[in-house]
């Protein structure tokens, strides 16, 4: 009998719980992280606080494998089945802007003006997403290496020039301490090579496409400027600087194991250099001639076209930008929040703490990723041509190569106007 | 008044009616719209809709133009010589990039070049040398695989098909390869090539005292594609050894015993009876290799995607490329357009050598 009142009472109350939600309208939500414990327990989270924060909306969580991420939207958008809210990879939103899958955010400018530059997702002057993170990129290295092989240690103010980077290179190389000099991550291919190698074609003065038209790659990405990148980067393999075919597990443990000298490497493997080695240091981009260059950009959320909901949409985006939770998800996987306040809540990222120069790294030198829908494709030439050249292809040929196919697709989209 | 053939086949088109159906919507429809794709300018993401372009595509693909170029002449007459000690040619950039005298050729770059007649060279333009190396990879994919893979398997064909103890047991070692999903094999066939430690340099080494350096197997133009074809032999040979097995033991065994009778050399039993009793088998056999050689694609998305240097490029591995990666669905239709041409010649060649002669 007991048992019985017992099961009506759950019956009520679930009951009672649904009739609560039916009044609240569901925004449908697709995420990349699965199968990440850390990042679904932030983002659970942020959504249960939203959800309970107000009367009117109800957010509903999907989670995908990061690999299938994009395919999926692909697929969605194709079917006419993408969810309310969606999170992209930077340098890709600008593509599916342009496809008709994501429509500007309606959240005021002022509410992200303290934002880093890289989170914000600007295109055709409208913002279409928005990060809760940033990543950075630094040339990681030995307080202890620096002091042996008598290198100055270069500054946000005062990077090394091309030439003392050189300088430290043969010094490393030299001392034959080192299995190679530098490891630049060769052993990463995919968005990597465009994320972390066409900085330093833009410090040289070269880009992958022409930033102020979009329209052609000719002379940026096979001009003087992008010829000497191309030289230099070919050097680096030729002399022995650094090895253009490199084993994964190399590039995971290779600094840590005091193989290399110097490694190009992100702020997600900081924590675990810093474990390794309690001096080292995050040093800036040098300077080829034109200013010290990182990527910028990382994962950010969107609203998609088709939903019924933006303002609800957006609102949910709106509430997840509150630096309690870009704090939790620095806190939680590393990443650099996006502005002042949140980092001075971080244990890495506040004044004095262990990664805090990747906070003045990105603010002083991200440069997003060419922001036109092309650049799905630019990415793709150019991760090959710089595989070529680091494997010995002639420069001049291998960069008119890339244009070629660059300009083509360009000419085959109709100059990705935009359309709305 | 139905016709005989399909009355009295109600059933049997009832039975093939699933499969035919699955077939016609997953492999002929899109082939059909892959042929119609291949004569547009067809995205996988975009707003615009798909003009008709066609054969822009294939002229894209396939362009090829030759220009022969005499040396550099300095300014007494006499052929400049490079640092090498070879005549110096102008560059082909200035004839392939904006150049108003030679439009035809612009954006074209260097296939191959020959020598042709005193100093001039004649040099082979195409307009996407990355599909045309494709296509020669896996031309040379399928020739050395074709051949080799089906003469190993009927030679472990022949050597298991005795009765002995725990003949089952070789049956199933060399049958292992076939079951084991061909991204697991590529993987772990890229830890076997690694330079560092991987198992090839190590035994090598080993059997060598040290004397064979460690080679980047999958890491150098010279050797990717050579390791990839011994990877792949090794892979599917199974697969053809029990095709061949199955063949074998179609054959007589009275055949075998006359021919023991006649006192019958062990080649003799194999050129007069084994082969010919084979001969089904073995067209079966290089067709379906040839076929699935032709696909090559998986063991290079795992280990080299086409690298390094477009050594290991394969067509099907530029069709997915572009269509999917690139998302120019109407160049990756293209490709499996010509792809499907190619196969359909040399299978067509095939079956017209090994035609029965009457």
């Amino acid at each position: 009998m007991t048992q019985m009142k017992w099961l009506t009472g759950a019956a009520f109350a679930a009951a009672a719980l649904s009739s609560a939600a039916q009044a609240q309208t569901t925004l449908s939500m697709w995420y990349h992280g699965a199968g990440n414990e850390v990042e679904a327990k932030i983002i659970n989270q942020i959504i249960t606080d939203f959800n309970a924060s107000q009367p009117d909306w109800k957010v509903e969580l999907q989670s995908f494998p990061q690999a299938a991420y994009n395919d999926s939207v692909t697929a969605g958008a194709l079917a006419g089945n993408l969810p309310d809210i969606l999170d992209v990879d930077g340098p890709n939103m600008p593509n599916w802007a342009w496809a008709g899958y994501m429509q500007p955010l309606q959240i005021d400018e002022s509410k992200i003006a303290n934002f880093l530059p890289g989170p914000q997702g600007h295109y055709n002057g409208k913002l279409y997403s928005i990060g809760l993170w940033d990543a950075a990129v630094a040339l990681v290295t030995r307080q202890s290496y620096l002091d042996e092989l008598g290198l100055r240690k270069p500054t946000l103010e005062q990077p090394w020039t091309g030439d003392e980077f050189e300088a430290a290179l043969k010094a490393a190389k030299d001392s034959g301490k080192f299995k190679y000099a530098l490891d630049v991550g060769m052993a990463w291919t995919g968005e990597w090579y465009p994320y972390a190698f066409s900085p330093f074609l833009q410090s040289f003065g070269g880009d992958i496409v022409d930033r102020t038209s979009y329209t052609t790659a000719e002379g940026a990405l096979n001009g003087d400027a992008a010829i000497a990148w191309g030289n230099w980067w070919q050097h680096l393999f030729k002399d022995g600087y650094a090895q253009a075919t490199q084993d994964p597990a190399d590039r995971d443990n290779g600094f840590n194991a005091g193989e290399y000298a110097f490694s190009w490497n992100g702020n997600w493997a900081a924590l675990n250099a810093l474990k390794a080695f309690p001096d080292t240091i995050f040093l800036p981009s040098p300077d080829f001639g034109h200013g010290p260059k990182i990527g910028a950009a990382s994962w950010q959320f969107g609203v998609s076209a088709k939903s019924q909901h933006p303002d609800g949409a957006s609102k949910f985006i709106e509430f997840a930008l509150q630096d309690k939770y870009l704090a939790d998800f620095s806190n939680g996987i590393g990443l650099i929040p996006p502005t002042p306040t949140s980092a001075a809540m971080t244990d890495n990222y506040k004044a004095g703490g262990p990664m805090a120069v990747f906070y003045d790294l990105t603010k002083a030198q991200a440069l997003v990723r060419p922001v036109t829908p092309g650049y799905i494709v630019q990415a793709k030439v150019f991760e090959k041509a710089a595989a070529d050249i680091a494997n010995g292809a002639d420069v001049v040929t291998t960069l008119d190569a890339a244009v070629d196919e660059i300009n083509a697709d360009i000419e085959k989209n109709n100059g990705y106007a935009p359309v709305n | 008044m139905a016709s005989k053939f399909v009355l009295s086949n109600k059933t049997g088109w009832l039975m093939a009616g699933p499969a035919a159906f699955l077939i016609g919507c997953f492999i002929v429809l899109p082939f059909i719209l892959a042929i119609g794709f291949s004569f547009t300018n067809q995205r996988l993401v975009s707003p615009n809709a798909a003009d008709f372009t066609g054969l822009a595509n294939y002229r894209q693909l396939l362009g090829i133009s030759t220009l022969t170029l005499d040396p550099v002449k300095d300014d007494a007459g006499a052929v400049k010589m490079t640092a090498e000690g070879t005549p110096e040619y102008p560059s082909l950039r200035t004839y392939t990039r904006n150049n108003p005298d030679y439009p035809g050729l612009n954006g074209m770059r260097e296939w191959f070049s020959f020598g042709s007649g005193g100093d001039a060279r004649t040099y082979v333009l195409a307009r996407d040398v990355v599909f045309l190396t494709a296509i020669l990879n896996t031309f040379i994919f399928v020739i050395v695989v074709a051949p080799v893979q089906g003469a190993l398997a009927l030679g472990l064909a022949l050597l298991i098909n005795q009765k002995l103890r725990g003949i089952n047991v070789f049956r199933a070692i060399y049958f292992m390869p076939v079951v084991v999903s061909i991204v697991v094999v590529s993987l772990l066939w890229r830890f076997f090539y690694d330079q560092q430690s991987g198992v090839l340099n190590n035994i090598l080494g080993a059997v060598s005292f040290g004397a064979i350096p460690r080679v980047d197997w999958l890491g150098n133009p010279n050797t990717a594609l050579g390791a990839i074809i011994f990877m792949s032999i090794w892979q599917a040979v199974g697969f053809h050894m029990v095709i061949w097995l199955s063949g074998l033991q179609t054959i007589s065994p009275t055949l075998y015993e006359a021919a023991a009778i006649e006192g019958s050399s062990k080649w003799q039993t194999f050129r007069y009876i084994t082969w010919p009793g084979l001969r089904n088998t073995a067209v079966l056999v290089m067709v379906v290799i040839t076929m699935q050689a032709f696909g090559l694609f998986a063991q290079i998305d795992v280990m080299t995607k086409g690298g390094p240097l477009d050594a290991t490029q394969t067509i099907v591995f530029q069709a997915v490329q572009r269509g999917y990666g690139k998302q120019d669905i109407s160049g990756g239709s293209t490709i499996s357009v010509i792809l499907f041409v190619i196969v359909l010649s040399v299978s067509l060649l095939q079956r017209w050598l090994t035609r029965e002669k009457k």
